[in-house]
């Protein structure tokens, strides 16, 4: 039931994920982070089996720092997406990551893009992307409302009507969301969706 | 006194030098020379030939240069068979990183990666290093043009001008003194010739001993690497004068 999902606005581009860490029926804890900062201007929102999830995105975080270390300067998003997808395919018919991921970044001269990248290594550049059953409700919306060159408040818009469906129409619905933007100014939290706010926010 | 310390590459003799090393730096010392040059808007890299007769297929075979990626190439000094073994490392080199990131491997990467491997033929495996040095000449949106030397000891740098080869030494204290950081790519040609004069013994210049590639930018902004027919190339020697070598060597 993990809701992953983002689009591209106007400089920038946000990828909102659920923050429930779920095992079977029972949920462990209701303020996981799923989108993790790849880098000052990257963002990578990961769903799928929760041992994968971490270590994977862990894993690129650490080769995309060491790049930067070595050679002074960072990856674009575009090599920093296909350098994933590249794992993802290499481990594929091997051991494979069942891990699904969305990678938003912002460059300085070709501003904000967002990639697709699900667990059989598929890599796309898109506008606009969903991934789980949040996709089979948010895709529909986005589709509707979504226009190239959004506003930051355009777009937080766009993504409450989309938390709404899921809200309304997922069975098991995931009770809080967080949302994450890139622009030039960097990667950062943007907002929360919470209809149960956590019992101690500071811990876990 | 030495001798012990020089018939195997990975040790150090007292005095803290790695003789195989130098040795390799002599054999390159007496090979055909190169010059690169940075300018504005490109990077010139000419070669002295060693092999020089009127059989040798021009059109088709590059004595001193050699493409590496689309967006990098580089003039060789040395021996030649050592020389291609670390262009094909290169090359695939490149083209691993462009595998992984799909996009041109940055120029320094490219120099560094090559410089590592041959680091390792200083240092492990017993093997002799290899007897070329390298100019490499590329572009990328990072830093532009750019202009690398590199040694058999692994060592390399950035430069503006570099001599490789014979006279090197000699080369490279005509460049210091007649290089201008505002050169354009035309004066640059100009100023390799020149200097390639200044450095070769030989009785004239023409076309079959020299060879002339530069890296550039298209109009569309594609990287261009470019090597001079020689038509082209003894029409240059005319215009610039340096047909005939100049009677004093600075």
């Amino acid at each position: 039931m993990e809701c992953v999902f983002g689009l591209v606005g106007k400089g920038f581009a946000i990828v909102v994920a659920d923050t429930s860490a779920v095992h079977g029926i029972l949920v462990h804890k209701t303020n996981e982070e799923k989108i993790m900062k790849l880098d000052s201007h990257k963002l990578i929102a990961a769903s799928g089996e929760g041992g994968d999830r971490v270590q994977f995105s862990e894993y690129i975080h650490k080769n995309v720092a060491l790049y930067q270390f070595r050679n002074g300067i960072p990856l674009t998003t575009s090599a920093a997406a296909n350098f994933t997808r590249a794992e993802l395919a290499a481990a594929l018919r091997k051991n494979p990551y069942a891990v699904n991921i969305l990678l938003a970044g912002y460059d300085n001269h070709t501003g904000p893009s967002l990639y697709y990248i699900d667990y059989l290594a598929t890599l796309h550049k898109v506008d606009k992307a969903a991934f789980g059953y949040a996709s089979y409700l948010s895709l529909s919306m986005m589709d509707t409302h979504y226009h190239a060159g959004m506003s930051l408040q355009e777009a937080i818009d766009l993504v409450d009507k989309c938390i709404t469906e899921i809200r309304s129409r997922l069975v098991v619905a995931p009770p809080n969301f967080v949302m994450k933007i890139v622009d030039q100014h960097g990667a950062r939290e943007c907002a929360w969706r919470q209809s149960l706010p956590s019992a101690s926010p500071t811990f876990c | 006194m030495s001798r012990r310390y020089d018939s195997r590459t990975t040790i150090f003799s007292p005095e803290g030098r790695l003789y195989q090393v130098e040795y390799a730096m002599e054999a390159i010392g007496n090979a055909g020379s190169a010059i690169g040059i940075l300018s504005k808007d490109g990077v010139v890299l000419v070669g002295e030939k060693k092999v020089t007769s009127k059989l040798l297929q021009t059109s088709s075979s590059t004595e001193k240069m050699y493409k590496i990626d689309d967006h990098v190439a580089c003039a060789v000094a040395g021996i030649m068979s050592d020389a291609n073994i670390l262009i094909n490392t290169a090359r695939v080199q490149a083209q691993r990183y462009t595998y992984a990131y799909q996009e041109p491997m940055p120029v320094e990467q490219l120099v560094q990666s090559l410089c590592d491997t041959k680091q390792g033929y200083t240092q492990f495996g017993g093997l002799r290093p290899f007897g070329v040095s390298f100019l490499f000449a590329g572009w990328e949106k990072n830093f532009g043009f750019q202009l690398y030397m590199s040694d058999p000891s692994g060592n390399y740098g950035g430069w503006k001008a570099g001599a490789i080869g014979a006279n090197n030494q000699a080369a490279q204290s005509i460049l210091k003194q007649d290089y201008k950081d505002d050169i354009t790519r035309e004066e640059a040609v100009q100023l390799a010739l020149k200097v390639l004069s200044k450095t070769m013994d030989s009785t004239s210049l023409t076309s079959e001993k020299i060879e002339l590639a530069e890296v550039f930018l298209s109009p569309s902004g594609k990287v261009k690497y470019e090597v001079c027919s020689p038509e082209a190339l003894n029409k240059l020697l005319v215009k610039f004068g340096v047909t005939q070598p100049a009677t004093d060597t600075a």
